[in-house]
Formats: C-alpha cells, sequence, structure tokens
C-alpha cells in the first residue's frame, strides 16, 4: 500500500502559508491558495532542471574559486596573496589549528560536501530509487542548513579588508576567488531551495509499489 | 494538512503551547507551537531593532599598530570592498548581515505590533512571503565565526580593540534567533481566518 499523499488526493499544500488546497479538476495552471492567494504548484516548478541548472554553475565557479587568490596582503610594496587553502595552511603553521578547522570545514569540505550531495539526491531521484527515502530527506535537510556557514571566508575578507588599512605599510585587497567563492555559496544555496524533497518519496513510492 | 518534506497526507489537532509537530513519515516539522509565541517574538523583535541600531551605529573594530589606531564600523568593510572594485562581493555582504536582518525585524514588527494591538496589518500575504525569502539569506552567526577567525591572524601584527558595536551585534544575533524560534506564521493565520 503506497502512502496517501497530497499529490494522489488531488491537493496542494501551499508553499507560502502551508494551508492544504483542493486543486480544481482538469487543468490547474494559475490557481491560488484559498487562504494568502500564492499561486498552487503540487511541487516546485521545474525543480530538477533548476537545481541541475544552478549546482553546474557552482561546479564551474568552484575551480577559479579555489584556483584564484582571495586576498593580497600589500605591505611596503611586497604583495602576498592567498587562496582559500593557503590560508588554512597559514593558521596550521602559526599554530591556530582550531581555526584552521573551523575554515578548512566551512570552505573546503561544506561547498563539495554540499555539491556532491545534491548531485547524488539528483540521480537518485532520475533513477526513480527507492532507497532509503528518510536518510535522503535528511540529507537534503542537512544540506539546506550547512550551506550558509560557507559564508565564513568571505566575511574573514571583509573585515580584514577594513581593518588592515594602514597606507603603505600594509592594505589588504580582496581577490578575484573570493568573487568566485561568494557565487559558489549563492549558486549552491539557491540549488537546495530549488530542489523538492517530496520527489524523493514520489519516485520511493512508486518504486515500493 | 501535507507534510512540507514528503507530501504525506495527515491529520494535524492542536499543538500544545510550547510543544512542535514532526512528520511520522520523514520527521519533517509541521508545527512549532512556543509558549506564548506571538508576544515573546515581539518582545524579542523590539529589541532587535535596538540593538540593529547601536550595531550600525558605534565603532565595531578597533585596530591599533606602531600608536595608529582605525577604528571600523559594519559599514567600512562593506564601503571598502565596493571601492575595491568588488561590487559583487560588497553587496552580498551588505545583503546578508545588514540587508536580511534588517527586513526580518521590519517585517515582524510590521506583523506583531497590530496583532498585539488587536488588528489585522494590512498584505499579510506579501509580508509573509517576503519574510520566507529573507529569513535564508540573514547571516549573523556566520559572520560572528568571521570575526572569530578574523581577529586571531591579526595578533601577530597588531592589537584588535572590540567596540561597542561588536557586542550589540552579538546581542542582535541571538535575540533575532530568539525571535524566529518564537515566531509562529500558522497562529497569525489561524487568526486571520477567525476574524474573516
Amino acid at each position: 500500500m503506497t502512502a496517501p499523499t497530497a499529490l494522489a488526493a488531488h491537493c496542494a499544500s501551499c508553499h507560502d502559508c502551508g494551508l492544504l488546497c483542493r486543486l480544481p479538476a482538469g487543468s490547474h495552471a494559475g490557481a491560488g491558495c484559498a487562504r494568502c492567494g500564492a499561486e498552487l504548484h503540487t511541487r516546485k516548478p521545474n525543480s530538477l532542471q533548476r537545481t541541475w541548472a544552478l549546482v553546474l554553475a557552482a561546479m564551474l565557479c568552484y575551480l577559479p574559486a579555489n584556483l584564484f587568490p582571495v586576498m593580497t596582503v600589500v605591505s611596503l610594496g611586497q604583495r602576498q596573496s592567498d587562496t582559500i587553502f593557503s590560508g588554512v595552511v597559514y593558521l596550521l603553521t602559526h599554530g591556530m589549528w582550531p581555526l584552521a578547522v573551523i575554515v578548512f570545514i566551512a570552505s573546503i569540505c561544506v561547498p563539495v560536501l554540499k555539491i556532491v550531495s545534491l548531485i547524488s539526491l539528483l540521480v537518485s531521484v532520475h533513477r526513480g530509487s527507492g532507497w532509503h527515502p528518510v536518510e535522503r530527506t535528511r540529507v537534503y535537510r542537512l544540506t539546506e542548513a550547512i550551506g550558509r556557514w560557507s559564508m565564513v571566508d568571505i566575511y574573514v575578507v571583509t573585515i580584514l579588508v577594513a581593518l588592515v588599512r594602514l597606507g603603505n605599510l600594509a592594505t589588504i585587497e580582496a581577490g578575484a576567488g573570493a568573487v568566485f567563492f561568494g557565487s559558489v555559496v549563492v549558486l549552491t544555496m539557491l540549488a537546495a531551495e530549488s530542489f523538492d524533497p517530496r520527489l524523493i518519496w514520489d519516485r520511493a513510492g512508486a518504486a515500493r509499489a | 494538512m501535507a507534510c512540507p518534506d514528503c507530501d504525506l497526507l495527515q491529520r494535524l489537532g492542536d499543538v500544545p503551547e510550547g510543544s512542535r509537530a514532526l512528520c511520522p513519515r520523514c520527521g519533517g516539522l509541521l508545527r512549532r507551537n512556543p509558549r506564548n509565541g506571538q508576544e515573546r517574538a515581539l518582545a524579542l523583535t523590539l529589541a532587535a531593532a535596538v540593538l540593529f541600531v547601536v550595531a550600525n551605529s558605534f565603532p565595531f573594530l578597533s585596530f591599533e599598530m606602531k600608536g595608529e589606531v582605525t577604528e571600523t564600523t559594519l559599514m567600512t568593510g562593506i564601503v571598502d570592498l565596493y571601492q575595491q572594485g568588488k561590487a559583487e562581493l560588497s553587496m552580498l555582504v551588505a545583503l546578508t548581515i545588514l540587508l536580511a536582518p534588517l527586513t526580518q525585524i521590519a517585517l515582524l514588527i510590521y506583523m506583531l505590533a497590530p496583532l498585539r494591538l488587536n488588528r489585522m496589518p494590512w498584505a499579510l500575504p506579501l509580508a509573509f512571503r517576503l519574510l520566507r525569502h529573507a529569513q535564508p539569506w540573514s547571516m549573523m552567526e556566520v559572520f560572528m565565526i568571521g570575526i572569530l577567525v578574523a581577529i586571531p591572524k591579526l595578533m601577530g601584527m597588531a592589537s584588535v580593540i572590540p567596540g561597542l558595536a561588536l557586542w550589540a551585534f552579538v546581542l542582535l544575533m541571538l535575540v533575532l534567533a530568539g525571535a524566529t524560534a518564537a515566531f509562529d506564521p500558522e497562529s497569525v493565520w489561524q487568526r486571520r481566518e477567525a476574524r474573516r
């Protein structure tokens, strides 16, 4: 027996206020929520296509984000550039290993994990997998929750740029890597938002029935 | 109602105050009904509004090197990034630590203050929609971690002095998180339905 879903009962819950609405028979394009007037969708529209597009764009930005410097310290005419990874190494070699761990997790692990988990969720939905839907939903919720923490490095650069302005003595400039890195964070956040976890259950239910 | 995460249809009875309802199939959050949610959310949001003003008008961090002191506010980094030709970054930072929190505070007051006085705010659905879109982009707690990483990096070079705005910012982060946790949209919708 398959579990009763709103989709099977010709209903949709409003994505703005959560009210369960009965969909009009036949074409229900443009039907509105009875309580708040938002347009009703049984699933997020074009969820898979949008998520794929955003994840692929994030992957494209990921390489330059790690290869270009995120910031450059200009001190007495000398320039020293730091990438995301060399920033972690700097913290590690200067005895600040707790901070190195934080930055390593936030800036290197989290973006990779997000991209990998979104792609595996997408692939599992495409293949109509009925494998561990509860765990996959949990992976999705985790992906959505951890995305914001990658912004740490962007903020570190912002704070350093603001504080170190000593004219010829020392200044810090933000680099191109930071722009790409910010794009990765924003694109993966948008990708996680456009993925619809109910698709996991649609296929899982169909596979089991 | 249907679970927002897995679409399972279920009948949700009254959720007692101070508890929450989870989906039996996927464990997704169905509804949270905090004790005195609306009063608590309003009180905390008003506190957040005051702290927001303090956090933005006083020095945030000062940097002292060989007797030279550089004072910065929250805006300084945003302006500097813009001047270095990194407009996208500057806007991203402005959005996540200024604009999104400000939108959250403004919308919560806009919705909760009239309700406290037993009036219905105008354009409630629009306010809810904006709030739902502003929330994920408000990243003050991430900014705090950014400060924790940035300060030790400078310690070898010079001394960093925390300003009044930094403490206001820490409190603002906690208070706004509390307000968000205490706010239950469903109870607002139900009050609106009851008045119709």
